[in-house]
């Protein structure tokens, strides 16, 4: 895993040297432990400053839209997708970009390790392709890495980047027994009563801070519908209602084109599992219109485009 | 006071279920006055946000109609519209909306029958399902209790 990062700087020194790109958007080590922060490197003097390690789960397609320069970004499984999205809705052009492609292995669930580690502060954490260790003053924990990955990481069926201009590592195997929906499913067998609850209880404790907009490469509207005033869709206030009306208008925003990279909930301060609202989504527009999302950069999104035999039993 | 009447908001196509309810008018036929009309250019331009936003503004019920599929004015609105709404559908009730509040309809403007018979099945789906309190803000104490809190505040701030 770490391999990548010799690999990221190499590329990112030669595509510079070489004057192929104004810069490299990748990760540097953030000021937290467990928390690497997105660096655009514009010189070869800062290169050496990339790392990749399992705690790169920002989405850097985020960094991507409306830019004008010719940029290489490091991209994960989930951010190629991302980036495969910007593309289809011309928020850049493909030769705009080079696509450092790494194979994935799973990002680490940070918010887990700590709640884990029960209030001791982690100070070092190292990692192995199957251990993550984490130590601190007079303490020491190994966890498998199989068991602190991001929850969206742990189903994820999409690894390995979609499309790239060169691949950093050799593919990983793709998870082929997964089950994707387990929880979506779960949720469906519900009462229409007791899922409202479930959805109150899940976001009773958002603070609307929009973080999860904030992480998340597909909001990138001039103007957040959260923002509007005239027509107001949304009231500003903590009301139940209000909270509801974002996350509904938010996860919709999202369909057909939600990756389920985690972004969002991994920006989320209050740990609010947000994928469960895109997940349905994801869910459905695979069942109604066979449709993944991010997959064939030549395939139009499906609320972009129909079939006159669409389904349509909902419809009197 | 008088029994609890649903209040069901319906986005109608201009070009057809606008029509039909016009011509259901004209033909005299029966329909529960229930349903607010809100005429949009096609089903096309209906925003799920529209569909939202008529929940919290009161609504028991939205009920949205549109030109048969082929006959959209605008060719294709319709077929856009269609999938946007079963997203949009299956979104609101997997997180809790009752199914039977929110309808879609294809009505031509020669279907006035089909306008007033639709309208009756709405109003009567609705009517079942009973008032919609979920989407409707409630202060969290009695207005008197904002008072004296804002009062406090106040106080405490000069
Ligand atoms: S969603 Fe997939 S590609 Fe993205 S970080 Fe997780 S495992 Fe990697
Ligand atoms: S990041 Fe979390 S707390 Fe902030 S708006 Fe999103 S769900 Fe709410
Ligand atoms: S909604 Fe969340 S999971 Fe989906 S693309 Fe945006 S950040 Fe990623
Ligand atoms: S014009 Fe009636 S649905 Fe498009």
């Amino acid at each position: 895993m770490h391999a990548y990062t010799e690999k990221i700087r190499d590329a990112a020194r030669r595509l510079l040297a070489e004057k192929k790109v104004d810069g490299v958007i990748g990760f540097r080590r953030g000021t937290l432990p467990l928390m690497n922060e997105p660096v655009f490197v514009r010189h070869v003097d800062h290169v050496d400053q990339l790392i990749w390690d399992g705690n790169c789960g920002i989405n850097l397609a985020n960094y991507l839209t409306k830019r004008k320069d010719r940029v290489a970004v490091v991209a994960k499984g989930c951010d190629s997708r991302n980036i495969v999205v910007h593309i289809q809705e011309n928020q850049i052009t493909r030769d705009q970009l080079h696509i450092l492609g790494v194979p994935c292995q799973g990002m680490l669930d940070r918010k887990g390790i700590l709640r884990a580690l029960n209030g001791r502060e982690p100070l070092e954490v190292e990692e192995t392709d199957s251990q993550v260790r984490v130590s601190g003053e007079g303490f020491q924990e190994v966890f498998a890495r199989r068991e602190v990955l991001q929850d969206n990481c742990k189903i994820c069926i999409h690894r390995n980047p979609v499309i790239y201009d060169e691949l950093l590592g050799e593919m990983v195997e793709e998870p082929t027994d997964v089950d994707r929906y387990e929880d979506v499913r779960r949720l469906e067998s519900l009462s229409v009563e007791e899922r409202w609850n479930h959805f109150e209880e899940l976001i009773a404790s958002c603070i609307r801070c929009y973080a999860c907009r904030n992480a998340c490469p597909q909001c990138y509207c001039p103007t957040c519908f959260v923002d509007e005033s005239r027509p107001q869709w949304v009231g500003k206030s903590l009301d139940p209602t209000d909270t509801r009306t974002f996350h509904l208008l938010r996860a919709y925003h999202m369909a057909g084109r939600c990756t389920d990279c985690g972004a969002c909930e991994r920006a989320c301060p209050m740990n609010i599992k947000v994928r469960q609202f895109t997940k349905k989504l994801e869910k459905d527009a695979k069942e109604l219109f066979d449709y993944e999302v991010g997959i064939v950069l030549e395939e139009r999104p499906p609320l972009d485009t129909y079939r006159p035999d669409d389904p349509q039993d909902f419809i009197k | 006071m008088s029994e609890w009447e649903p209040k069901i908001v319906a986005f109608l196509c201009n070009w057809c279920s606008y029509g039909a309810a016009d011509l259901a008018g004209v033909s005299r036929l029966q329909y529960p006055a229930n349903i607010r009309v809100i005429r949009v250019p096609c089903s096309g331009r209906i925003n799920p946000k529209f569909i939202l936003a008529a929940l919290r503004h009161g609504a028991d019920g939205v009920w949205v109609s549109g030109c048969h599929p082929g006959d959209c004015h605008y060719i294709e609105g319709n077929y856009y519209a269609r999938r946007k709404f079963a997203l949009l559908k299956s979104l609101l009730e997997h997180t809790g909306i009752d199914p039977r509040r929110l309808h879609f309809s294809w009505i031509s403007s020669a279907e006035a029958s089909k306008f007033a018979q639709v309208a009756r099945e709405v109003v009567e789906t609705v009517r079942a399902a009973g008032p919609s309190r979920h989407f409707i803000k409630t202060l969290p104490q009695g207005e008197a209790a904002w008072g004296q809190a804002t009062a406090e505040l106040q106080a405490e701030v000069v």
